[in-house]
């Protein structure tokens, strides 16, 4: 995927015109919206399913981000991302699973914390291992070549029962617990402003964390020099090289961090879901092909590239699903849909499909384009790249 | 030995219908170097053609007429979307046709609903028995069809004129246009003849013998295997798609009988993921090679 698919990737340099009132205006709303988010809980209230959407849409942000960085950034396409959701969900099944719970489950009963860690690195050395393959592949043979990873994890995932615990029950994902604070139900339970904070609340806390901490992560990662070898291998490789820039050892480097973000995505994907289940079938369930379309779009619709765009992507994509699921939940909508209808999840994949195919007629940047248009006015909108 | 002459005549019933599917593919991409991700619901959409009209037309002009409606659904989503995107670059279409995809596949899938039918209502299931082995009668009339309609392509291919244009335009876009070949209406027909392929491949692909799957996600699905078939021949080559179709049919058949049901499709992707690492553009396709 070289030079193109990547439009308006290119992160726009803060120039001159970026004053210290805009900073300011700009350190403002990022305070305002981190005090939301940090209130979301006392705001919803008892009503948790409102909270469940917007745990759900952290999952989408982080994956979302993960994969941004090896699409947009380092120009590798690649469609195994649930796969490594797959891995970061059973990793931390294994490894915080309590041993004596059952015999036919292995379980390391390390701790919660320790777990997730070890979901991380394990699934970026996953993906590590894939990068003698990725390496030697380009554009769409690599996208679909990563396309073989869903088929084995959907293999492995019914083979190996001890690991996963089967396609007919699962497991339960081990409570998480960070020095004896135990991310569940609790009586009597702390509570803010009148407002127990009970698992769901702790949990979106725990997912708030994480999504951050992968959201600056990888902003540093793409200003750093890492993400300057990522872009020049994704533009050029041939004048990569030349400038001095491993190839080889960068498009890995992409993959293993891509990788291990998928896999934190996948540990919260457990705690979300309540239960690590390896899929049925290849195209639906929680690690499926309709998974890696689905964060295919949100980094599409977010800007190839962007970070701040995945997580917008991910609201649109991830977030309208579950919105509309609330919907037909809470207030009937979609009622007559049972076989046919207009179901919730089909008018999400309507909207999101519609919103790819705009963005790549009128908006190729995405999300992040129309966002930087937005914001700076003054200066002119990124020359569109030629061809 | 029966087991494995039957396995072979299947596995070569089945591979002759990704012959199709992944011809399909290398037609669009030598045209205009878009790798069509919507080709799956094309299928659908011929398949549920036949659906909605095989009991009230009759089974043959139903199945004619969702081979017209892919075509159609084809020409129609190049002509309204990729025609009007010429600024953007091919990756970026390809990643159209996933939107596209997503929205035709949801809606076909919604159509269909509970019922997920069969549609290969002539030959499902209804094996011929032959000096001792069963050989599944759709994956027989699949290879006897496919053999016919590849060979056409590969004559008209040769030498029609436009076959001549194609290869003209996808060896050099501008130096075919400044010989007064009409661009858009070679990568027109281009996407006709994918979408008919496409409408042909579903009459075999939602049936029992096939893959037991009816028309739905499940049909969606097995097109998908057509993109290793392609792959694995090298997208740019016409010879490859069938070479891989076949290549992709016997291990999935194989594969299914002595490792096991759940392995097939794994297999399918592991043994392209070899022909990559060795042939990193497939086994046909042209290497790719970048000027320093």
């Amino acid at each position: 995927m070289s030079d193109t698919l990547t439009a308006a990737a290119a992160i726009a340099e803060p120039g001159q015109a970026a004053t210290k009132k805009r900073n300011w205006i700009k350190i403002v709303a990022t305070v305002l919206l981190l005090l939301l988010l940090i209130a979301l809980p006392i705001l919803t209230g008892t009503q948790v399913a409102y909270l469940k959407v917007a745990q759900y849409i952290l999952i989408g942000a982080v994956g979302g981000i993960g994969l941004t960085l090896l699409v947009g950034q380092a120009g590798q396409l690649s469609l195994a991302h649930p796969f490594f959701l797959l891995v970061g969900a059973v990793s931390y099944a294994v490894l915080a699973g309590d041993p004596a719970e059952s015999d036919d489950l292995v379980g390391l009963g390390l701790p919660p914390l320790l777990a997730v860690i070890g979901a991380i690195v394990i699934s970026g050395l996953v993906g590590l291992a894939f990068a003698p393959v990725a390496g030697r592949l380009r554009g769409i043979y690599l996208g679909v070549a990563s396309l073989s990873l869903v088929f084995l994890g959907l293999w492995l995932g019914q083979s190996l029962e001890l690991f996963t615990g089967g396609t007919s029950s699962g497991r339960p994902p081990p409570t998480f617990e960070l020095f004896g604070f135990e991310f569940a139900n609790s009586t009597p339970a702390p509570t803010i402003a009148g407002v127990p904070i009970q698992k769901q609340q702790r949990l979106w806390y725990l997912f708030l964390v994480f999504a951050l901490g992968a959201y600056f992560l990888a902003r540093g990662a793409v200003n750093s020099r890492i993400g300057r070898s990522w872009r020049a291998v994704r533009d050029n490789e041939a004048a990569a090289t030349a400038m001095g820039v491993d190839v080889t050892r960068v498009k890995a480097a992409a993959f293993t961090i891509s990788s291990a973000f998928a896999g934190l995505a996948g540990v919260m994907t457990a705690l979300w879901l309540d239960l690590v289940k390896p899929d049925e079938n290849e195209f639906t369930g929680n690690y499926s092909l309709t998974v890696a379309i689905a964060f295919l779009a949100i980094v599409i619709i977010g800007g190839l590239g962007s970070v701040p765009g995945a997580v917008i992507g991910a609201i649109v994509v991830y977030g309208l699903q579950q919105f509309f699921l609330l919907g037909a939940n809470q207030f009937g909508w979609f009622a007559d849909a049972r076989f046919g209808g207009l179901s919730a999840v089909v008018l999400s994949s309507f909207v999101y499909g519609a919103a790819v195919v705009l963005v790549v007629l009128f908006e190729p940047g995405g999300a992040a384009a129309i966002g930087r248009r937005l914001t700076s006015r003054s200066t002119p909108t990124p020359r569109k790249e030629q061809r | 030995m029966g087991t494995f002459v039957q396995l072979l005549v299947n596995g070569l019933g089945k591979g002759a219908v990704y012959a199709l599917l992944a011809l399909g593919f290398v037609i669009i991409f030598k045209a205009t170097e878009v790798v069509n991700f919507a080709h799956g619901s094309l299928v659908l959409v011929g398949g549920y053609v036949v659906y909605s009209l095989k009991d009230t037309l009759g089974w043959l002009p139903a199945a004619m007429l969702g081979v017209v409606g892919a075509a159609l659904v084809a020409l129609l989503v190049e002509r309204v979307f990729l025609a009007n995107a010429r600024r953007a670059d091919h990756n970026s279409l390809a990643l159209l046709t996933i939107g596209l995809d997503v929205i035709i596949t949801e809606e076909i899938v919604r159509r269909v609903g509970a019922a997920i039918p069969f549609i290969g209502d002539p030959y499902d299931a209804q094996p011929i028995q032959l000096a001792g082995i069963t050989i599944f009668r759709t994956q027989a009339i699949a290879l006897v069809v496919s053999a016919v309609l590849i060979t056409a392509f590969f004559l008209a291919f040769r030498f029609s004129s436009w076959g001549v244009a194609m290869r003209a335009q996808a060896e050099n876009r501008e130096a075919a246009a400044l010989m007064g070949i009409r661009s858009s209406r070679v990568t027109a027909t281009a996407w006709l003849v994918a979408g008919a392929l496409a409408g042909v491949a579903v009459l075999f692909m939602a049936t029992q013998d096939f893959s037991g799957a009816g028309l739905g996600r499940g049909t969606h699905a097995i097109a998908l295997i057509a993109f290793p078939a392609a792959i694995l021949g090298g997208l740019d080559s016409t010879a490859g798609a069938v070479v891989g179709g076949i290549v992709v049919g016997l291990t999935e058949a194989l594969s299914a009988q002595y490792i096991s049901f759940d392995f097939s499709k794994s297999a399918v992707f592991l043994v392209m993921l070899v022909v990559l690492v060795i042939r990193p553009s497939g086994l046909f396709g042209t290497k790719e090679l970048s000027r320093v």
